[in-house]
């Protein structure tokens, strides 16, 4: 009898690794869990990439649970979030924020078979955390260019949310392309240290407005700035920023950057169904289908939307970088020589103003 | 005309509408601690107001009704307030507290399917070509109709606590309750009145950030403007026109901040973004240093609960 029930528990276990083995192949069904900065009724960040999150739904039925959170913050309530998920049975758990960067590499340590995917950061410390990203600067190109033949006041905004790279790099490449086209170009720049706090980027466009900004480009999530950017009567434009905000078309909302995270999801998720998953680092552009440039609107006039369009597309194309030399940095330091691009390394770690720009980069 | 880059016309012009909700929520609180109040649930009731003012405009599509119902929800909520402390007889500065989490919680519950939601706009008041005059047409010209009630209230207030019989009953039942009682009236009816009216007021403030000056509904709108209404009420010594003063102060340095900011000075973001706060904390000190309650002009019975023992 004790033998009996001893052979028993050892087939059981037997099953239990074949099990097992068969996970690491494939998998029937899987938990995708996605933690979110804002809320999904942001309309921008957080709602594009719940997007993402629906489509993986719709792609695989039955196949998938999706789970999600809202609202996280970062820092230590990211890792009690992402704890409580690895326990809760998620295999793969998107973190869409460059803030959950370390929270993300800590719980995977905790957790080396849930795969953690981090959106824009660049720490991959453990075999199961994969980053990806979007080169939302290929983007700030376009919106430079409208932005710098547009602008009447020859006065253009940006409103920054924090001083790390991918902003950096949107401003830059946001000043670059509106000085191309008009040399007299002047940037301004607010620092709003919120990623979502409508309040403050409906202040912050507000300043802008004050000081005889005709341009605005925002890189916090709401539609805030753009409600403001209203208030004007046509006066001011703005962009879409992460999704498209078509509720503020034709006018101020011109034109857009699209984060479309769906294919990006799919395909993940797609991954681990059928075993191929394999830790990645993901950096795609317009070329790669990630940044969409939203429709350009009658707002703006037809040889405007030519130059903003030939930009994208030129950009798709891969004959035009937005950061192309000869560039100086703000102290006057050279940067990129004559006809070089900049390399990737340079733009995940970018902390400085291109020349031209005045005030400073708070710390 | 510029100084530093700044165009001051402009800056006052939108320090003023910045200053609104602070003004109304100060004004509101400065009622409820002139009849002995203490109500440190500012900050819940606002952002009541923010909600239920939202939930109302975009249903009913009229900004009017929107503010009417933020007053409402504002004047609901401190009513929870007046129960507790003026039926139960508990501690004031503990229920007030309170009152600020739970309306932070309710006001998040009730927002659930509001985040993204456009409210109808609440235009200018006074036809276009009177706003074209230079320096006074952004300025006096310039602004919504609730910039010109906040200012209208403050008037109202000012008037109706100096000279009028029921202002004279409000200031004796926060300066003495027990005497107040002896002569008749109903204390505790009369400091229902007034933390109604305080909550009222709050919750127009409240409803003031979500319907124009953002406007759209977000988790925690409000973001500590129920905090600085608080400090206004002390700064202004509980003076009607002084708490206009202090409002347009604070409000006046946020803006200030960004503006500068805009206009690329060279001071560091975390000083200017700390200022307000800075500038409340060293008002208080120089407020209360070396000078009696009395001097400080603050009824004397603040934050005593009334019991009638005959």
């Amino acid at each position: 009898m004790l033998r009996r029930t001893l052979l028993a528990t050892a087939a059981a276990g037997l099953g239990l690794m074949a099990a097992g083995g068969a996970m690491a192949a494939g998998m029937d069904k899987v938990k995708a869990c996605f933690v979110y900065v804002g809320p999904i009724g942001d309309g921008g960040w957080t709602y594009q990439h719940h997007q993402g999150a629906l489509a993986v739904q719709e792609a695989y039925g039955d196949k998938v649970e999706i789970q999600y959170q809202e609202s996280v913050p970062v820092g230590a309530d990211a890792e009690r979030v992402l704890t409580q998920m690895a326990l809760g049975g998620c295999n793969i758990i998107f973190t869409t924020s460059f803030g959950y960067m370390d929270p993300t590499n800590a719980v995977a340590a905790k957790f080396p078979d849930v795969k953690f995917e981090h959106a824009t950061g660049f720490k991959r410390e453990h075999p199961n955390v994969s980053t990806y990203n979007a080169r939302f600067y290929e983007g700030r190109a376009v919106q430079g260019t409208i932005a710098g033949m547009m602008t009447k006041s020859n006065k253009i905004g940006y409103i920054g949310s924090f001083p790390i790279p991918e902003v950096m790099n949107g401003i830059n490449a946001y000043y670059l392309a509106a000085k191309k086209v008009n040399p007299n170009v002047e940037l301004s720049v607010v620092w709003a240290f919120t990623w979502f706090d409508p309040a403050k980027e409906a202040d912050s466009a507000k300043a802008l407005i004050d000081q005889g900004v005709d341009v605005i480009a925002a890189h916090t999530d709401s539609t805030a700035p753009l409600a403001e950017a209203a208030k004007a009567g046509g006066a001011v434009i703005g962009f879409g920023q992460a999704s498209d905000m078509e509720a503020y078309k034709p006018s101020p909302r011109v034109s857009s950057i699209i984060d479309n995270w769906a294919p990006y999801y799919v395909e993940r998720v797609g991954a681990l169904l059928d075993g191929t998953y394999e830790q990645s680092d993901v950096w795609a552009g317009i070329a790669g289908g990630e940044v969409l440039i939203g429709d350009i609107t009658d707002a703006v006039p037809a040889e405007v939307k030519a130059a903003a369009e030939k930009v994208r597309d030129d950009i798709a194309a891969g004959t035009l970088h937005p950061f192309t030399g000869p560039i100086k940095k703000q102290d006057g330091s050279d940067w990129l020589a004559e006809g070089a691009t900049a390399p990737d390394g340079d733009l995940l770690g970018m902390n400085f103003y291109v020349e031209g720009i005045t005030g400073d980069i708070p710390k | 005309m510029d100084f530093g880059g700044i165009n001051p016309v402009i800056l006052i012009a939108s320090l003023m509408v910045a200053s609104v909700p602070i003004l109304l929520a100060a004004l509101g609180e400065l009622v409820t601690e002139k009849a002995g109040v203490l109500n440190l649930g500012v900050e819940g009731m606002m952002i009541m107001g923010a909600i239920c003012g939202f939930i109302t405009a975009v249903h009913s599509g009229s900004p009017v009704a929107g503010f009417v119902g933020g007053a409402l929800g504002g004047a609901a909520l401190s009513l929870v307030f007046a129960f507790v402390t003026q039926v139960l007889l508990a501690n004031q500065v503990a229920t007030g507290l309170a009152l600020t989490l739970f309306g932070l919680g309710l006001s998040s519950l009730m927002g659930q399917n509001y985040n993204g939601i456009k409210p109808p706009l609440t235009g200018a008041l006074l036809p276009g070509f009177l706003r074209e005059i230079p320096v006074v047409g952004p300025i006096i010209f310039g602004h919504d109709w609730m910039v010109y009630l906040s200012i209208l209230l403050v008037a109202a207030v000012w008037w109706v606590l100096k000279a009028t019989r029921l202002g004279l009953i409000i200031r004796a039942v926060g300066e003495s309750h027990e005497a107040a009682h002896a002569l008749g009236y109903r204390v505790r009816l009369i400091r229902l009145g007034a933390i109604a009216f305080g909550g009222a007021l709050a919750g127009l403030g409240g409803a003031y950030i979500s319907l124009v000056r953002v406007p759209q509904w977000v988790d925690g709108i409000t973001a500590g403007a129920g905090w600085i209404a608080l400090a206004i009420v002390v700064f202004a010594s509980w003076k009607p026109w002084r708490a206009l003063i202090g409002a347009y102060l604070f409000g006046g340095i946020t803006v200030l901040q960004l503006n500068l900011q805009a206009a690329g000075s060279r001071i560091p973001v975390e000083y200017l973004s700390m200022s307000p706060y800075l500038v409340t904390i060293l008002v208080l000190v120089i407020m209360s240093s070396g000078r009696g309650r009395a001097a400080l002009n603050a009824p004397a019975a603040l934050g005593q609960n009334f019991h009638a023992t005959r």
